[in-house]
């Protein structure tokens, strides 16, 4: 069963206005009831108090000559009256001398005990009407009329009136009921398709529907062109969010775009760069060449030398291309993950750096190194860069020692070259990874500036990080890790969603 | 410029635009007293109208096709590839050895060109020696060593 509280608005409304119509219509009839039993009273007794003086009156000869014949016959117009039950006339004795009964037989009615002093008086009791009146004959007191009346007149009036008040109750309740479902809905119906319109918002959060606006300008009125405007201001912004949304798409498009055709560009670059730079280097070289061949005799020493010096420039150059290519080429290729064991890697480029190390007195310490997932085919170029830097700056060292090992850092697996070579100034550390940037004069050592850009460069396509620390003819180390630091395992399994989801073992 | 040599054996059609790597290529080719002739083809139009005898070349017998062509890839007008993808696409010139002699080391240059079938790849080494030493090489190899089919006109 449903709760006051939760009825409709519409039952609600309805509800309190047949009950306050309903009570209003109650109070008012009951007043008007009163109103006319009081009345009605006043006039039953005035009338009464009338008939009784006229008997009274006509009756004051027959009392002063003791003829109750005629008082008797003075009574019986009383018969007019239907109302009236009894009418007597007493002595100032208080004697019965005279009596009228409208039914026969039956006693005279003793004269009520009178308030002390009162000669007239009234009472309503027993469904009667009783009135004393008292017979004066020339100033003075000769006896008493008493009439008994029944109500029966004011009852059937009440019970009219109540019957009245009944019909108009009722008639009044139709009416009103009819007259409220009429102007409610005028009321009520602009805030159900208010309530309407918000369920359809709240459900399919379509913010372009709209509560149907009224004329009236009431509380109403107000609210919905309210929400109304709410609404519109939720659509606006929703709009805007939307336009935004899909400039930031349109942008992000236009940017990847952008981006493509950049690295097309590079690509077409890095491709001419291996064709129209490599051909005239060949030519210089090759043409010098034969005329060191071609003219040996006629040549001075110096010119030998001069055309040394060209060969030299050349195939510095040529190194440079080389170099130069191989970044870019590490810069747009993504990097092929499988478990790698480093030290075989290591052992690898030491068998490379043979020759490059020829005659040399170098200590290769190499630890234990851990298996990561890496592109084997880069990190061998991360380790033939750094194993023969380190070869290279421990030139003057008899012997040189280099370490390679690993070790951790802040709960991190990180790799280590180390040298006892002649290092370099920290102050610097910061350009060290730069293309083309060198630390070292190209008499001392030779170079091209892009090898440790190269190796920073697979790091970062590994998601991890170099860095360096080194002391001026103390030596250098370079650590490397090959994930980021959030991610600190570093085993087989440990490259959890890599740069392209390669997860294959070998 | 070609020169038409008729009813004699042709060695090797090289196909270079570039006149240094030409000069070089012919004097690391010749250096060995290489017996063979060698034409010599400027861009892609000129190899295609030598091989197929037209143009210029219409005098020319189609039946003394080159042992060995030395194919550029970056060439004006016709480049390398498209003169491949034509020799290899005639009856007449299907079977004749191509060496791609290239500056390019990219890896789609090599794929394409075997995927139309050439025979050797050769980058051009930027060290002058290892230039002349490979030249050699290849012309020895494909001129000597090889032994191609007889042709069928």
């Amino acid at each position: 069963m449903l709760k006051i509280r939760d009825y409709s608005i519409k039952k609600k409304l309805t509800l309190m206005n047949m009950l306050v119509s309903g009570v209003t219509l109650l109070l008012a009839c009951t007043a008007f009831g009163a109103y006319e039993l009081a009345t009605f009273r006043s006039t039953m007794v005035q009338n009464l108090s009338i008939q009784a003086q006229i008997v009274g009156a006509n009756s004051a000869s027959a009392l002063l000559f003791n003829d109750a014949k005629s008082a008797v016959n003075t009574l019986s117009a009383l018969k007019a009256a239907p109302a009236v039950l009894s009418g007597g006339i007493y002595t100032l004795a208080g004697e019965s001398f005279a009596m009228y009964r409208r039914d026969t037989g039956g006693h005279s009615p003793p004269l009520p005990p009178m308030p002390a002093g009162q000669t007239e008086e009234h009472w309503f009791a027993d469904k009667e009407l009783k009135l004393i009146r008292s017979i004066v004959f020339q100033g003075k007191l000769i006896g008493t009329v008493y009439i008994r009346s029944d109500l029966q007149d004011m009852n059937d009036r009440l019970l009219r009136y109540a019957g009245m008040v009944v019909a108009v109750l009722s008639v009044s309740l139709i009416a009103a009921f009819l007259l409220l479902t009429t102007f409610q809905r005028a009321a009520t119906r602009p805030i159900l398709q208010l309530a309407e319109t918000a369920r359809i918002v709240s459900r399919e959060k379509k913010y372009s529907v709209r509560a149907p606006s009224t004329d009236s300008h009431d509380e109403v009125g107000l609210l919905i062109e309210a929400f109304n405007e709410m609404l519109v201001q939720i659509q606006a912004r929703d709009a805007a969010l939307q336009t935004s949304q899909e400039e930031l798409e349109q942008r992000v498009t236009q940017r990847t775009a952008e981006l493509d055709a950049m690295n097309k560009e590079l690509q077409a670059f890095t491709y001419s760069v291996a064709h129209d730079l490599r051909a005239p280097l060949r030519h210089i070289q090759g043409f010098s060449n034969l005329l060191m061949e071609s003219f040996a005799s006629q040549l001075e020493p110096e010119a030998k030398t001069f055309l040394q010096r060209i060969g030299e420039g050349t195939q510095q150059m040529g190194r440079l291309i080389d170099d130069l290519l191989s970044l870019a080429r590490i810069g747009r290729q993504e990097p092929r993950l499988q478990a790698t064991g480093l030290n075989s890697l290591v052992q690898e480029v030491l068998r490379d750096l043979k020759t490059e190390t020829e005659g040399r007195d170098i200590h290769w310490q190499v630890g234990e190194l851990p298996f990561v997932d890496c592109d084997p085919g880069l990190m061998k170029q991360v380790f033939y860069n750094l194993l023969s830097n380190a070869a290279k700056y421990s030139r003057p060292r008899k012997p040189a020692v280099i370490d390679i090992g690993q070790m951790s850092v802040e709960g991190q697996v990180v790799n280590f070259v180390r040298d006892n070579g002649v290092g370099f100034n920290m102050k610097y550390a910061n350009k060290l990874f730069g293309v083309f940037q060198r630390l070292h004069r190209k008499e001392d050592f030779e170079g091209t500036g892009v090898g440790l850009a190269t190796v920073q460069r697979i790091i970062h396509k590994h998601g991890g990080r170099i860095w360096a620390e080194a002391e001026i003819d103390k030596g250098a180390t370079f650590f490397f890790s090959l994930t980021s630091q959030n991610d600190g395992r570093q085993t087989a399994n440990g490259h959890e969603g890599g740069k392209n989801g390669y997860d294959k073992r070998t | 410029m070609v020169t038409t040599r008729e009813h004699e054996e042709i060695g090797i059609l090289l196909v270079e635009d570039d006149p240094l790597d030409l000069e070089m290529t012919m004097r690391a080719l010749q250096s060995d007293h290489v017996k063979n002739s060698i034409e010599v083809a400027r861009d892609g139009e000129e190899a295609l109208d030598f091989l197929f005898c037209r143009g210029p070349h219409s005098g020319r017998s189609p039946e003394s096709q080159p042992r060995l062509v030395l194919l550029d890839l970056k060439l004006p007008k016709i480049d390398g590839l498209e003169v491949l993808r034509e020799i290899r696409s005639r009856p007449e010139t299907r079977t004749i050895p191509v060496v791609v002699l290239t500056s390019s080391a990219e890896q789609r240059d090599i794929i394409e060109t075997y995927k139309l079938g050439v025979n050797s790849y050769i980058q051009k080494p930027v060290d002058s020696t290892q230039f002349r030493q490979t030249v050699k090489a290849a012309g020895f190899y494909w001129l000597v060593v090889n032994r191609p089919p007889l042709v069928e006109a």
